[in-house]
């Protein structure tokens, strides 16, 4: 007996709407696998992105009653009672049904200046682990891109995506400006690329799945070390080197 | 010929994982015109979920380490099966190509004195896996797909390859393909072709593999007349989530056991101390006692037997749970809980945690976890010549999960991101080389493209036919129950038999909708390479009459030293193409030299 009403998003960039699938459900099931019921049942054409199904490579983002969600994480079992509606991100162009196209992600990855490291000293680069902590944190990202989708400064907006790199690629600027061996200085470039932008809102931290604190751990540390550029280069070098002092107390506690 | 969109570069690679992006790398910064074209986005490549790490013999944990053991690891964890040369090259590189990763942005965890750390995995007498957490995969793809994308290398993502093209000679000259986003054919013109197309999980129900893995590599080759070996060779994974349901197969990284977790049966017995074979008895641990002063100092016990290489795994678990042993939804317990503080387990295995407390609502901190084998890794591929991943056609390499030769009939864990980053590297060269010294444009045949696009259509063209999510989903039922972890001769030919009717059907499969991102009608472009590979399993799988690391025959239940010289050799007649009979036939290993073959003597 159908006890599940999976209400999916349908349609291309013409147009489309919300359309109704009844399932029984199943137990321990994830919003991805009724997806991909309903695909192998009724709507073999049911466009949707996915891989790991296991939330490690960001490719199944969608709107799960109206919030962006992996879906191959989201358990049916844990969504209020009712009809599940599963829309596409908001922020990019549909292509069809839950594909969006994120193309723009892509171009932005393209303006980020590479890793560029001092050539490695005799028997090799040493790092500690509490200096690459935080990289380390900014590198667990999967690209699944939702804290571009909420980040409201391109999320009804498409006129600042050129000039706005949003959250996703503030982690990445973030990574490289800590990151030990690193010799670039990519300052300049964060600002063109919008961190001024960035009102702190911190919605994009809220949804991303990797927990990383996208505002409090990149983002503010960020905007400190633009103003430093503008008026102090010795405090920037001075926080490059002191950069371990800002683990908090609890990640150092955590690290045993 | 119908007006498609085309492309011509010196070298294309198909497939951007590990393999892939390592190849074009290199093809690039030779100038080389290179496009690197994968189904998915970039970045979400298969590689991008391995988890426990990359094997590197570097001895940053063990001094005691270096190339030779690890080389001799590697060909005893695949029964000696192995292609010695790539086995050498793979040990003797992978520390280079690690510390490359490291140059090029990767952050992996640290020793003390700030080296890059190292763990211990099954099979590995040292602590030898590079990692990152458990997420050392996402390191490694995200480090190379940076590096690619600061070089400027052209991507072609959701673009889906449908066959190679070949020139008259037989050389391999090109591809056809569609974007899954627009569903219109784009073709290439290439001085080299590179494959790097990963495995061939999905046609078994219980895997840990995307839908990515329907061995399109693995087919296009042998359809251009390419040889491929060892293909009975697959890697049923000792652990995979069996509960709930709908996740069944997931993975879970070895690295839970290389961390000190232990497998325990029902009654709560640690039952892999009766499962040793003679061939690892002198350096397994017989007791409990002695297996836990192993894990902090390898030298004050030998090691425990949960750390064995994974088909000797999977089979006890296997047979535990034939025996009535096993846990409440068919698996066998893996547990951390009581050995581990929970702090040590969510710092070194954050994602299992988060996996098991998200999809299962298991602690494992707190918890054991229910585990079962689950088909992960196919050995056998493409034949390749180790120095430069040469394919036996002209103008084809291959590297990563798609090449064989390199893990023998078993892989051990790890060793497969170090031979993504050490195969890819000289697939790329090998294949620059070869770009480089081919005279004259390569050309394609145009009616060959229309005739590849013309049958890719047909399933819209039909009013009534098969759904292909059913056909695919009955391939698995049947891959599963007939060419499992255990296999025996009658059922092998019943799958044969099966496999034949299942082709006919995929013939009839009609699809609905536009070509737009039409996720049916790309599942019937992925039906014929599931079908064509599934065939290559089970004729190997048939003909080998022993059992030998990933391949256990119920009727031949010992290794037969007679197999143990030999490699199954697939091909089709030149020209066989997507329909031709596929002949299986024995031929030597190549002879392994004096020097290297002292390793295995007494003593080391
Ligand atoms: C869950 C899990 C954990 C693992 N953990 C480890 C580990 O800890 N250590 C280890 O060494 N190994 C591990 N492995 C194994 C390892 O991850 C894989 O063997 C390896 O990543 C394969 O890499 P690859 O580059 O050969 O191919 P893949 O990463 O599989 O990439 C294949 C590429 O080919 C493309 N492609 C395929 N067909 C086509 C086509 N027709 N047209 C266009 N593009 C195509 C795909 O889009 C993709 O880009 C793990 C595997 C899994 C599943
Ligand atoms: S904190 Fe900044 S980047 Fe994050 S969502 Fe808000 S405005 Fe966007
Ligand atoms: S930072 Fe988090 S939310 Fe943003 S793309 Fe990465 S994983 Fe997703
Ligand atoms: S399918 Fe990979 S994150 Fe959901």
């Amino acid at each position: 007996m159908a006890d599940i009403t999976m209400r999916v998003w349908r349609g291309d960039p013409g147009g489309g709407g919300f359309e109704d699938y009844e399932l029984q459900s199943q137990e321990g099931e994830v919003v991805l696998d009724v997806i991909h019921r309903i695909q192998a049942t009724d709507a073999p054409d049911l466009a949707c992105r996915w891989n790991c199904k296991a939330g490690k490579c960001g490719s199944c983002s969608a709107e799960v009653n109206g919030k962006p969600r992996l879906m191959c994480m989201t358990r049916m079992d844990q969504l209020p009672e009712g009809p599940v509606t599963v829309a596409p991100m908001r922020a990019f162009p549909i292509i069809r049904d839950l594909v969006t196209d994120v193309s723009f992600n892509f171009e932005m990855a393209k303006k980020v200046p590479a890793f560029d490291p001092a050539p490695p000293p005799e028997g090799g680069y040493r790092m500690q682990q509490i200096d690459i902590e935080r990289g380390q944190e900014f590198r667990k990202c999967i690209e699944c891109f939702m804290c571009q989708d909420v980040c409201h400064v391109i999320r009804d907006h498409e006129e600042n995506k050129p000039n706005y790199a949003g959250p996703r690629f503030f982690i990445r600027f973030a990574e490289l400006e800590m990151h030990p061996l690193d010799t670039n200085d990519r300052r300049e470039l964060a600002k063109e690329l919008g961190l001024g932008m960035c009102n702190i809102t911190k919605c994009c931290t809220e949804v991303c799945p990797e927990h990383i604190k996208i505002t409090d751990n990149a983002i503010i540390p960020m905007k400190e070390r633009v103003v430093d550029a503008q008026y102090d280069p010795v405090a920037w070098l001075g926080r490059k080197i002191l950069r371990r002092h800002k683990l908090t107390a609890e990640e150092a506690a955590d690290r045993g | 010929m119908a007006e498609i969109e085309s492309h011509d570069y010196d070298v294309i690679v198909i497939g951007a994982g590990g393999a892939g992006l390592r190849a074009a790398i290199e093809s690039v910064s030779r100038g080389l015109r290179t496009a690197l074209i994968c189904k998915s986005l970039l970045g979400k490549a298969h590689t991008v979920m391995a988890e426990g790490g990359v094997a590197a013999a570097m001895g940053n944990v063990y001094e005691e380490d270096n190339w030779k053991v690890h080389f001799r690891d590697t060909m005893r964890g695949g029964k000696m099966l192995n292609n010695w040369r790539m086995a050498e090259l793979h040990a003797q590189e992978a520390p280079d190509r690690v510390l490359e990763l490291e140059a090029w942005g990767a952050l992996f965890d640290r020793t003390k004195d700030g080296k890059i750390l190292q763990r211990d995995f099954g099979g590995h007498r040292y602590a030898r896996l590079a990692h990152v957490g458990d997420r050392t995969g996402l390191e490694l793809i995200r480090t190379l797909q940076q590096r690619a994308v600061s070089m400027g290398i052209d991507v072609f993502m959701e673009c889906k390859i449908l066959r190679l093209l070949s020139d008259s000679e037989g050389r391999v000259s090109g591809a056809v393909g569609y974007w899954r986003p627009t569903g219109e054919f784009v073709s290439f013109t290439a001085k080299a072709v590179v494959l790097a197309s990963g495995g061939v999980g999905k046609s078994w129900k219980y895997t840990s593999n995307s839908w990515e893995s329907t061995g399109d590599g693995h087919a296009m080759a042998l359809w251009s007349g390419a040889d491929l070996i060892d293909m009975e060779a697959v890697q049923f994974h000792p652990t995979g989530m069996v509960w709930p349901l709908s996740v069944r197969g997931i993975l879970v990284t070895e690295g839970v056991r290389g961390d000190g977790g232990v497998l325990r049966n029902s009654e709560g017995e640690r039952f892999m101390f009766g499962y040793v074979a003679d061939m690892f008895r002198a350096e397994t641990a017989e007791s409990e006692e002695e297996a836990d002063r192993w894990y902090d100092d390898h030298t004050a016990g030998r090691r425990p037997p949960e750390l064995l290489p994974r088909d000797e795994v999977a089979r006890s678990i296997n047979s535990e749970v034939k025996g009535g042993r096993g846990s409440p939804h068919g698996g066998v317990f893996l547990d951390i809980a009581s050995r581990r503080s929970p702090e040590v387990i969510r710092r070194r295995l954050p994602s299992m945690y988060h996996q098991f407390m998200e999809l299962a609502g298991v602690d494992i901190t707190r918890e054991a976890m229910e585990v079962g084998p689950t088909c992960h890794y196919i050995m056998g591929g493409v034949r390749v010549d180790a120095d430069t991943g040469a394919a036996t056609v002209p103008g084809l390499f291959a590297a990563g999960e798609v090449a064989g030769g390199m893990h023998g009939s078993n892989r051990l864990g790890g060793n497969s991101l170090s031979d993504l980053l050490v195969f890819g590297r000289r697939a790329g060269m090998g294949a620059s080389d070869y770009a480089e010294g081919r005279l004259g444009d390569p050309s394609v045949d145009a009616a060959e493209i229309d005739t590849i696009i013309a049958d890719s259509l047909a399933p819209f063209t039909r009013e009534s036919g098969e759904n292909p999510y059913t056909i695919q989903s009955d391939l698995q039922e049947m891959m599963q129950a007939l060419v499992g972890i255990i296999r025996t001769g009658s059922e092998l030919d019943t799958a044969l038999e099966k496999l034949g009717e299942l082709r006919e059907r995929a013939e009839r499969t009609s699809i609905k909708g536009g070509r737009i991102y039409n996720p049916g009608w790309n599942l019937t472009t992925d039906l014929p390479s599931m079908l064509t590979v599934s065939r290559c399993v089970a004729l190997g799988a048939r003909d080998r009459k022993e059992s030998r690391g990933g391949h256990t025959r119920d009727d031949f239940p010992k290794a037969d030293p007679e197999f143990g010289k030999i490699n199954l050799v697939l091909r089709q007649p030149a020209g066989g193409g997507v329909e031709g009979d596929i002949k299986v036939s024995p031929e030597p290993l190549l002879e392994m030299p004096d020097e290297l073959k002292e390793l295995f003597e007494e003593g080391h």
